[in-house]
């Protein structure tokens, strides 16, 4: 088992036939993703990869069954590319771009909702799950197939914390990106009932940062309706205020969103808050131990 | 991107929005020239930097002659400006404005930001103007109004009397003043891709009229490139130049004030390099993600601005190779050492795709201040030995 995505999952790729996005649906597809078409309009009928390209993600669904979509876009386009796909009634739309204008994602990510679609991202290194789909551009070798979720705002702390967990002699059952923009698609809040409710999954690994708020809403999330162990690390402790860490999310404005106030509410979910990234290899091995 | 108060009005005023008159001037003599075109007897001098708290840095001051005018702007021109949003070293005044003197009879607030668990723009009004809003939301939040507007239906009639009856605005003329004011304010954050708008204060005049007496912007950056008439209004002496040359290179660097230089692929991974250097003892000189592709080039450009920081002692590179392969990386990092003259002790820890290759190449460099690490942690104890003398 897993969440959300897994050897049976049929996706397109948006923005198909771009270098970014050719390079990494071929890593992708090397991993096993099951890549059954994608688009890029002008492009339709022709052959990349082994697989059709369409007009329209409207037409790319008809033909190929896909659910899933993973969007490689440039960023003045994703607004539209998402709401293309959910008008063409895709499930899940994983958005890889980085840099899309918040407004245009303000109004996407309202019309997902409205017609049912779920997103991932902006700005993230997508979903996989281990040696079954890999939707993104992480480097898929490091996510051996294991017993622990990872929900991350961060790319590179997505890889750091799964390669922990492994040297640690246990694995990954799904890891998701969720991104770190001001607007995103699926977070903490909605992806732990998944790992709650997936059996495979025994423990899960959080990783925040300062910005926001969504890691208080997932603390108090915890503490009402997660049972299984959470670890977690929250990144940019020694941040000063009001200075921009690369994220556009991560602005620490007041007292709203440093990393003291979201460890500590985190550790008053029961929550194994680490404080350096480095600890959370160990952290897993421990309440995993705990466990049993 | 930020822009200047006398910036913002200018939009405020494309809009109708209604500020007091005032003109932006360089030199003491355009600023008398300014006052002068103005008329009336009364002005403010007021300070052009990219920082709230002017006024209580001696940076906003009222004149009541010409020769005064021309006394204030020559004292603030030039000056090293310290507010609470400066931070100690301050920022120096190239402009300011002089703006026509206004007859003050209340002072709010009024604000748009996006609120991000809303995921929609929220109007923020307080009858507390003049003060600190984060002040005023963290001791008396009943005085804060919000009011969220969902983008699909825009700013509306009863947005408005929500604001009016929550500020305990009764007359009716002032009323409609009032919702055309917020409802243009509105308009200027969803038309212009505004990240935060602020007006701190606005005033009501004795003549019951409002006025934008101060006005903050913040523009999202990933939308500049489809308002270039903002995007001009970039005023690059704001912008800390070692910052601006890294991003011109595709690195974010922010500069902090500790000892050791850090060089990190991700913004996550490289705030977690930081936190993990504090963790063990030490503190961080800086971030700096160095993004998808960690080239000799970009590597030696991160070596350079970190070097430029006489405070740093060792240097963290610290690369989990994804796509990117760390043999590359490793390469890359042997050519920069060679384009840059680093004296101080460099830690490199490569971990992820072809990392034991990665090791090999450094290994048989055999440079003597370049240090392989296995992991984050020995990486962190090793940068923090290196730059108190130890290692």
């Amino acid at each position: 088992m897993s969440i959300l995505v897994n050897k049976d999952t049929k996706v397109i790729v948006q923005g198909f036939t771009g270098k970014e996005a050719t390079f990494h649906a071929e890593q992708c597809l090397a991993y096993g993703t099951q890549i059954v078409g994608g688009v890029t309009p002008n492009k339709g009928g022709q052959e990349h990869l082994g697989k059709p390209v369409f007009n329209t993600v409207k037409e790319a669904v008809a033909n190929t069954g896909a659910t899933v979509s993973m969007i490689f876009v440039p960023p003045a386009f994703v607004g539209d590319a998402v709401m293309e796909a959910a008008d063409a009634g895709i499930e899940l739309a994983v958005i890889i771009t980085e840099g899309a204008p918040v407004k245009d994602m303000m109004y996407a990510k309202a019309y997902a909702t409205k017609k049912g679609m779920m997103t991932i991202g902006p700005n993230c290194p997508g979903i996989i799950t281990a040696e079954e789909c890999k939707l993104g551009i992480m480097p898929g070798f490091i996510f051996k197939k294991g017993n622990v979720g990872l929900i991350s705002k961060s790319g590179t702390l997505t890889y750091e914390g799964a390669n922990q967990v492994v040297k640690e002699g246990f694995g990954i059952t799904t890891a998701v990106g969720i991104g770190g923009d001001p607007i995103i698609g699926l977070s903490y809040k909605q992806l732990l009932p998944m790992f709650e409710n997936d059996p495979e999954t025994e423990a899960i690994v959080m990783i925040g940062e300062i910005g926001g708020d969504l890691e208080i809403q997932a603390a108090q999330f915890i503490k009402e309706n997660i049972t299984k162990p959470v670890v977690a690390f929250i990144a940019g402790q020694t941040a000063p205020k009001g200075k921009r860490m690369g994220h556009a999310g991560a602005i620490v404005s007041g007292s709203a969103g440093t990393a003291a106030e979201k460890m500590a509410a985190l550790e008053a979910a029961g929550v194994k808050v680490v404080k350096s990234p480095a600890e959370i290899g160990k952290a897993v091995a421990e309440v995993l131990a705990n466990k049993k | 991107m930020n822009i200047h108060e006398y910036q913002a009005k200018q939009i405020f005023k494309e809009y109708g929005v209604p500020t007091p008159r005032g003109i932006v001037a360089n030199t003491p003599d355009e600023a008398v020239e300014a006052a002068k075109e103005l008329g009336g007897n009364i002005w403010v001098v007021k300070a052009q930097i990219h920082a709230g708290g002017r006024g209580l840095g001696g940076g906003v001051k009222l004149a009541k002659s010409i020769d005064e005018v021309r006394e204030l702007a020559d004292q603030i021109l030039g000056m090293t400006l310290v507010t609470h949003q400066t931070g100690p070293e301050g920022k120096v005044v190239h402009k300011v404005y002089i703006e026509e003197g206004a007859d003050i009879q209340d002072e709010l607030y009024l604000g748009v930001v996006l609120d991000r668990a809303k995921e929609m723009p929220v109007i923020m009004a307080s009858t507390e103007g003049g003060m600190e809003i984060e002040k005023v939301a963290a001791e008396t939040p009943e005085k804060i109004v919000k009011v969220a507007i969902d983008p699909a239906i825009g700013f509306q009639g009863f947005h408005g009397r929500e604001l009016v009856f929550g500020l305990g605005i009764t007359d009716k003329a002032e009323q409609r003043k009032f919702i055309d004011f917020a409802s243009k304010l509105f308009k200027i954050y969803m038309d212009k891709d505004v990240e935060l708008i602020e007006i701190n204060p606005l005033i009501k005049t004795g003549a019951g009229d409002f006025l934008a007496l101060d006005g903050k912007m913040g523009f999202d950056d990933s939308a500049l490139y489809r308002h270039p008439e903002i995007e001009a209004m970039r005023d690059i002496t704001e912008e800390d130049p070692a910052e601006r040359e890294a991003g011109e290179h595709g690195l974010s660097y922010v500069s902090l004030d500790g000892e050791i230089g850090c060089m990190v692929n991700g913004a996550g991974l490289a705030m977690g390099t930081m936190d993990t250097i504090n963790y063990v003892g030490g503190t961080p000189a800086n971030f700096l993600d160095v993004g998808g592709k960690a080239t000799a080039e970009t590597v030696a450009k991160g070596f350079e601005i970190i070097l430029r920081n006489p405070k740093v002692k060792s240097i963290f590179v610290n690369i989990f190779g994804g796509i990117v392969r760390c043999d590359r990386i490793a390469n890359g990092i042997l050519e920069a050492t060679k384009m840059v003259d680093v004296k101080v002790p460099v830690i490199v820890r490569l971990d992820g795709t072809n990392a034991p290759e990665a090791a090999e190449i450094l290994r048989n460099a055999n440079i003597e201040n370049v240090i392989s690490a296995t992991d984050l942690l020995d990486g962190a104890k090793k940068a923090v030995a290196a730059a108190k003398g130890e290692l």
